[in-house]
């Protein structure tokens, strides 16, 4: 019973935290002005738009897919959107046309997933290239960097904006992540993903539509892709549609793995997506103050990431039971 | 009567004849240049090769080249290996099969495409690199000499951040790839220019990938532990716009002198007008093109073999502020963007 206990209590999420704490005392008592509350705002700022991405992964990972065509769909969705604006289509309108691209793209995924069988791996890779593939022939023309158009209105305050001296997409991340937590936890399609990635087959079996469920995660990630994609390009200014050939996708992954999220499904929940989303914060915040490139800083960061799974599988090694099928 | 008709037929010939040899003669001698010259252009083979022709730089330089091609009755060809070096590197294998007369292309980096560069012009291929000049010479490399650029940078930064002001004389830099040409050299005549100063600190250097995203989180974390910073220099007014929106949002626009480069696309423009930039050197894309072609006659005309003479074609710059920006003075990549696809 010690023995199990001291076992849980030393999981992956844990551990992550163990180390977001440590690094966090670390650069407090190391770096000038880190516990600045204007940098603490920085820091979280800076990966808000990570969060959210990782609150639209862990909806579909839950349910045991993967969904790679999160930034092709963000990029694509909300450059076009831009452009729309930009050439004289109402604000309103033209966000409007961007969802129902960024919802239609995901529920064309999530079909080809659900229906057609099709591995989420390989349907969302698929589909992530057809999207940059089709988006750059067809909607976004021009140069691959949309400029955000000057009269935004109230939309460009997404990731603009202060409210009582919190940046925007710090709520508007809060908000997402408040709204995947209740859904999870409280509403009974929440809890289907949970049975489905937790067995397929029973969820199935016991009465669960899996199919058209398969298809909701889907359409759930491309809605908040979109929200995201928002944001990136209202406080960046712009929205650059070479970030589907960056390593994003794989930042995205990292943060809901980071936290203890198993790509096999039914384990995890927003709270992991939270605690790997600050620990790549709180690396990031440290590592610019103390002026580490950034192709160190990948090394770090991936260095903390296999120390994470190795920790994990030393304290909590895989046998037949705690293995489930489908691990990666 | 006969034989009067024919004299009189035999003189018009005769006049004929005589006048369209003065009108080939006066043909000769208004420009007996312009044959051989178009000769050597007509039917010739161009081969463009950008890092990724989705960007505003390489959509000026191919448009006006084409446009140039096209009037002289040359083929071009555009590959867009978009951002993937490894497709680049593949490009530049098949167009050297293909053996085209000119192939003009971009450095992603100083090494990755030496050896294939190398290759063309032993192949005979002519070869001209654009803006980021990798570590081998062809036969013209065309973009702005980075490194006095550089230099140049570090004077203005001087004299808005050095010791004859009343500022904190912190600066910051970000660059973009690292290993990449514009960048690089950039920087280091950044550096060097700055030892002139040693009252100016580099507070932070960091790359961002030509990145805008990746140029705000940088610099808006810089700000914060600099908040008396007083100059930033940027590599490139691409990922400039992020940096730019990192300073605005930290309520620091006209507080940080912004300094930055590019080509002279109307985000430039736009953002010098609106304050972002306090100043940008400007090196002119379109203009660019035109020097490209223009060494792409040049070598053509002349009967050397590929690789046998090699210039260096520095690009004019200008330096911009607010004050320069008037309707048509930055460029629409939109237009150059239609010519190419």
């Amino acid at each position: 019973m010690a023995l199990s206990l001291s076992k849980r209590a030393f999981n992956q999420e844990r551990i992550v935290f163990l180390i977001t704490i440590v690094l966090f005392a670390v650069f407090a008592v190391e770096l000038n002005n880190f516990l600045a509350p204007a940098n603490l705002l920085a820091l979280v700022r800076s990966v808000a738009v990570l969060g959210m991405l990782g609150m639209a992964m862990l909806v579909v990972v839950l349910g045991r897919g993967i969904d790679l065509a999160i930034v092709a769909n963000m990029a694509i969705s909300v450059g076009w959107a831009l452009q729309l604006i930009a050439g004289g289509m109402p604000v309103w309108l033209a966000l409007c046309v961007g969802l129902g691209f960024a919802l239609g793209m995901s529920l064309i995924g999530g079909i080809l997933i659900a229906y057609a069988e099709i591995p989420s791996l390989f349907a969302t890779l698929a589909m992530a290239t057809f999207i940059y593939g089709f988006g750059r022939a067809h909607l976004i023309t021009g140069t691959d960097v949309v400029y955000l158009p000057k009269d935004m209105g109230l939309v460009a305050q997404l990731g603009q904006g202060v409210v009582a001296g919190i940046p925007m997409p710090i709520i508007v991340a809060a908000a997402t992540a408040l709204a995947a937590y209740l859904f999870l936890k409280y509403t009974k399609p929440g809890r289907f993903i949970f049975a489905m990635g937790d067995n397929f087959n029973a969820a199935r079996i016991g009465g669960i539509g899996v199919r058209p469920m398969l298809v909701f995660q889907y359409v759930l990630s491309g809605g908040a892709t979109f929200l995201a994609g928002l944001i990136t390009a209202t406080s960046v200014g712009a929205m650059n549609t070479r970030i589907v050939n960056s390593n994003m996708i794989y930042d995205v992954i990292l943060v809901v793995v980071l936290g203890g999220v198993g790509l096999s499904g039914g384990r995890g929940g927003v709270r992991n997506v939270i605690v790997g989303t600050l620990l790549i914060g709180v690396l990031m915040n440290g590592m610019t103050i103390m002026d580490v490139q950034y192709t160190v800083q990948n090394v770090i960061k991936s260095l903390i990431l296999l120390f994470a799974i190795v920790s994990d599988s030393i304290i909590n090694p895989r046998d037949e039971q705690t293995g489930q099928q489908g691990d990666i | 009567m006969k034989s009067a008709l024919l004299r009189l037929a035999a003189v018009a010939v005769a006049a004929l004849t005589v006048g369209s040899a003065t009108v080939r003669a006066q043909d000769n001698m208004n420009d007996p240049y312009r044959e051989p010259a178009l000769n050597a252009l007509k039917g010739k083979s161009i081969a463009y090769l950008p890092i990724s022709i989705g960007f505003d730089l390489a959509q000026a330089w191919g448009g006006v080249i084409k446009t140039e091609a096209d009037r002289y009755g040359m083929t071009f060809k555009a590959r867009d290996p978009n951002w993937s070096t490894d497709a680049m590197a593949q490009a530049m294998t098949s167009l050297i099969a293909e053996h085209p007369d000119v192939i003009v292309t971009q450095n992603p980096d100083l090494q990755s495409l030496a050896r294939l560069l190398k290759q063309a012009n032993a192949a005979g291929i002519r070869v001209i690199q654009m803006n980021m000049q990798g570590a081998i010479q062809t036969d013209a490399f065309v973009g702005p000499d980075f490194i006095s650029m550089g230099e140049q940078e570090a004077g203005m930064i001087a004299k808005a951040c050095g010791k004859d002001t009343q500022t904190s004389h912190k600066i910051a830099i970000v660059q973009g790839v690292l290993t990449g040409g514009v960048s690089y050299y950039q920087v280091k005549g950044l550096l060097e220019g700055l030892k002139a100063h040693p009252e100016i600190k580099v507070v932070s250097s960091q790359a961002a990938d030509w990145d805008a995203s990746k140029s705000r989180a940088i610099t808006e974390t810089v700000l914060q532990q600099n908040p008396d910073l007083c100059g930033i220099v940027d590599v490139w007014d691409g990922q400039g716009v992020g940096t730019g929106a990192a300073i605005k949002q930290a309520g620091k626009q006209g507080q940080v002198y912004f300094l930055t480069s590019g080509g002279g696309a109307q985000s430039m423009c736009d953002r010098l007008a609106d304050g972002t930039f306090s100043a940008a050197i400007n090196y002119d894309a379109p203009g660019m093109g035109r020097d490209a072609f223009t060494a792409i006659s040049a070598l053509l005309q002349s009967k050397q073999p590929a690789g046998s003479i090699k210039f260096q074609l520095y690009s004019p710059t200008r330096v911009m502020t607010k004050a320069d920006v008037k309707a048509g003075t930055c460029w629409d990549p939109q237009a150059y963007a239609t010519l190419l696809r």
